[in-house]
């Protein structure tokens, strides 16, 4: 609401006002990439929206196979897919442990917490690409059907996405290392930490779709309109 | 993250570049990075430019250039397309102006990002060499239209359907990041970094295009990042995402029946609000040319403002006016001929606007208003067929016809164009320290408006005789008498003219640089920051020792009982402003 407040206001009226709107940044310097991390997760959400959409589209038409719900269907057994799970889950947490503790200038127990959550994002990256070459051996590839297509395609910009994640909280351990302001970690891993917990959100809202049944997915289909 | 707050440092911090290395090549001044921004746009806008000029020889003298062939008059007029909107328009708008003017406007010191910011260049920069490319690869650029429709983007029989495509999407996945990173910059330099006192609803209406167009670009380039991802693994992994079942020259492919229309819902829902992309910076930068050159306060801000954040908001729910023809769901047509309709409201009060700010004004007929007076002019005449091709009933028999091609050329080629003539007219003085020649604008002016007109005015008539688009020769049709192709032979004349023509303005800005009459401070008397930097051209860090606070909006112009005739936005009540 306080957006269409400011679009109400009238500039031309009281020339001597001198707001204090402005300069942001030298109060918090957190704000700028807390904006910019905002708007990243709002296109990264436009891009797996729109991903998703065009499943549920093609999923209308008549080569399309489910990747769950009959027993010879690669995820009628989702073991794999729950482990995977449970290792992006423990990344995030231990994320959020190391957050917790730099809050509480724990630097011990914060870097351990993050090396954690590397690790187990990592571990997370190797699980996923263990799971393509297991479907490889299954038969199942690529271009065998546009649900594997889908399900090879959003795994692949997921894992990039957690990849970029990774570059990022490199390079924000390494300058306040480098800057010697351990202290200050628990800023900028607030924004990480956030990111974090968005890449878990949409891990599941994709390990949801691409293990639904087909019923699932066509009733998904007919709210979309398709 | 932790973030250097550059917006608010004293000139000692900011890390002064010494070197002619990091000072003009790897160069994280926003300024410099908006002039390399221009120059590759504008080079890469002269190839297309070239370009179009082949394609009208073709066109208007028939079976006379041997070297044109079907092919190559399909590639140039794809390549032609997809350079003018993403690699010029875009880049020019967003990454010129929207680079070398926020910070400026709104009392920065820099962009939030500077690191990301030269990053962005040198990734724009890869996308437009990457795309250049495909002009050296074997089969040449793609010819598949600026639209890339499968499934005859990638099939036999297209040109350039093998490395030519493959370059094609690459280049615009990398100008996508590029824009990504420019626009991350752009949005939050814009709510964060603004200098004490610049409230949003006391920003230059430039600002507010670019910051809203910045938003649609950020919202709208994954719809094409999704489906050049998808098409690219159509093409080089077999996937069928797009692709449908389906036999090309007597051979059954192993494409397993993916849907084509879905390509075209992605490819509009970037598309359409790409339009917006290029036109609202438009709008913004020539709303705040006519306030100043006009010298009165612009009319109904907020309403502008308004208009802006609207238009914003419904590009989005009318991409598929562009795929009536496609066969769709009557319902749909209905929908979005209805939605396509209603965004012609706050575009229409934009329109109004700039006329009623110019009434009664104070006009000062220079280089900059003659173009923004020719936008309104352009804009409105493409902006009114653009109310027919809305229509469902009225598109279907003008669809890919010439009629189309004159409507999106006069509405978001000539007009943006125009704009950005009048903006580089306006703000080369604060760019380079130097004036224009106004003679050689004028001219340059003349030209280029009469000669638009003389190319796309005619085009409308072509496309109610039903003369379709996109063909390489019209061959005998019954249907399209003789004197049709006369016609198209004026235009090329006309259009050939008019590419001549910007030779006048290359010129204009060379010579200028170093000949120009010297513009001192603020020679159009504006009242917006930019004007008011201690040294012009602005130096390192934009605003020397103190930022500037702002007490004012950016429109106090002849206000009754000032000393002068404008009253720039860093200027306290009492000091010249007295009643």
């Amino acid at each position: 609401m306080r957006f269409f407040k400011t679009l109400g206001t009238k500039p031309w009226l009281d020339p001597t006002m001198v707001s204090t709107a402005g300069v942001a940044l030298a109060v918090d310097p957190l704000a700028a990439p807390r904006t910019a991390l905002r708007f990243i997760m709002g296109m990264v959400s436009v891009l797996f929206f729109l991903f998703i959409i065009t499943f549920l589209s093609r999923s209308q038409y008549p080569d399309f196979q489910a990747l769950a719900g009959q027993p010879w269907q690669p995820f009628s057994d989702p073991s794999r897919l729950w482990l995977n799970t449970a290792i992006l889950a423990l990344s995030s947490l231990a994320m959020h442990w190391g957050l917790w503790s730099a809050r509480r200038e724990q630097v011990n127990r914060a870097v351990v917490g993050i090396s954690a959550a590397v690790f187990f994002a990592v571990a997370f990256l190797v699980a996923q690409l263990e799971l393509w070459r297991h479907l490889q051996t299954m038969g199942y590839y690529v271009n065998t059907n546009p649900a594997n297509s889908y399900f090879y395609l959003l795994t692949a910009v997921h894992g990039l996405h957690v990849l970029g994640g990774l570059m990022v909280l490199a390079n924000v351990v390494f300058r306040v290392w480098y800057d010697g302001a351990m202290a200050r970690l628990s800023g900028p891993l607030t924004l990480c930490t956030h990111y974090w917990h968005f890449l878990l959100g949409v891990w599941l809202l994709l390990f949801a779709l691409l293990t639904s049944r087909v019923e699932t997915i066509n009733m998904l289909a007919a709210l979309c309109g398709f | 993250m932790q973030h250097t707050a550059i917006a608010d440092q004293i000139e000692e911090d900011l890390h002064e570049p010494h070197s002619f290395f990091t000072t003009y090549i790897w160069s994280q001044d926003h300024k410099v990075i908006a002039i390399q921004y221009s120059i590759t746009a504008i080079f890469v806008g002269l190839v297309a430019l070239v370009l179009s000029g082949l394609m009208r020889l073709q066109l208007g003298f028939p079976d006379t250039f041997d070297f044109i062939d079907p092919s190559a008059y399909l590639q140039f007029v794809t390549m032609h397309g997809m350079i003018m909107v993403i690699y010029l328009l875009t880049a020019l708008l967003l990454g010129g102006f929207g680079n070398y003017l926020i910070p400026l406007m709104i009392g920065a010191r820099d962009m939030v990002f500077p690191y990301l910011n030269m990053l962005s260049f040198w990734t724009y920069l890869l996308s437009v060499i990457v795309l250049l490319a495909s002009f050296f690869v074997p089969g040449g650029p793609t010819g598949a239209g600026w639209t890339l429709y499968p499934p005859q983007a990638i099939l036999q029989g297209t040109p350039g359907h093998d490395w030519g495509i493959i370059l094609m999407l690459a280049s615009l996945a990398i100008f996508i990041v590029a824009f990504t990173m420019g626009g991350l910059n752009y949005v939050t330099t814009v709510l964060q970094a603004r200098t004490h006192g610049m409230t949003l609803m006391r920003m230059p209406l430039t600002i507010w295009g670019i910051f809203t167009a910045t938003v649609l670009g950020l919202l709208a380039f994954p719809a094409l990042l999704v489906s050049a991802i998808m098409m690219m693994l159509d093409k080089v992994i077999g996937t069928s995402f797009f692709m449908p079942a389906l036999v090309s020259l007597g051979e059954s492919l192993d494409y397993t029946g993916g849907s084509p229309i879905l390509f075209q819902h992605l490819f509009w829902f970037f598309g359409h609000p790409e339009v917006y992309i290029v036109a609202l910076p438009a709008f913004g930068m020539v709303s705040d040319v006519i306030a100043t050159h006009a010298r009165k306060n612009i009319f109904g801000y907020r309403m502008m403002v308004w208009a802006i954040v609207a238009i914003g908001g419904l590009s989005f729910v009318v991409w598929a006016h562009h795929m009536y023809v496609s066969g769709m769901h009557p319902a749909f047509g209905f929908f979005f001929a209805t939605t396509t309709l209603i965004i012609a409201v706050p575009t229409a009060l934009k329109v109004y606007n700039w006329v009623l700010t110019l009434w009664r004004g104070n006009i000062h007929l220079t280089v900059p208003m003659l173009f923004a007076i020719g936008f309104i002019f352009t804009f409105t005449h493409g902006g009114l067929t653009g109310l027919f091709l809305g229509n469902v009933t009225i598109d279907l028999p003008l669809s890919d016809t010439y009629f189309v091609v004159a409507h999106f050329h006069m509405v978001m080629g000539v007009s943006p164009i125009m704009v950005l003539f009048a903006a580089l007219y306006h703000w080369y003085p604060l760019i380079t320290g130097r004036m224009l020649h106004t003679g050689l604008g004028k001219a340059h002016f003349w030209f280029t408006f009469l000669g638009t007109y003389a190319i796309y005015l005619p085009m409308h008539y072509l496309g109610f005789l039903g003369v379709p688009r996109r063909y390489f020769a019209m061959g005998g049709s019954d249907f399209i008498p003789e004197s049709a192709q006369s016609l198209n032979a004026s235009i090329t004349f006309a259009a050939l003219i008019v590419g001549l023509s910007q030779l006048i303005f290359i010129y204009n800005l060379v010579w200028s640089l170093r000949r120009g009459e010297p513009a001192g401070h603020n020679p159009w008397g504006a009242t917006s920051l930019e004007w008011q930097t201690p040294d012009v051209p602005p130096r390192h860090g934009n605003w020397g020792p103190e930022l500037p606070v702002v007490h004012r909006w950016a429109y106090d112009f002849s206000v009754p009982g000032a000393e002068r005739d404008f009253i720039p936005q860093n200027q306290p009540e009492g000091k010249g402003a007295e009643g």
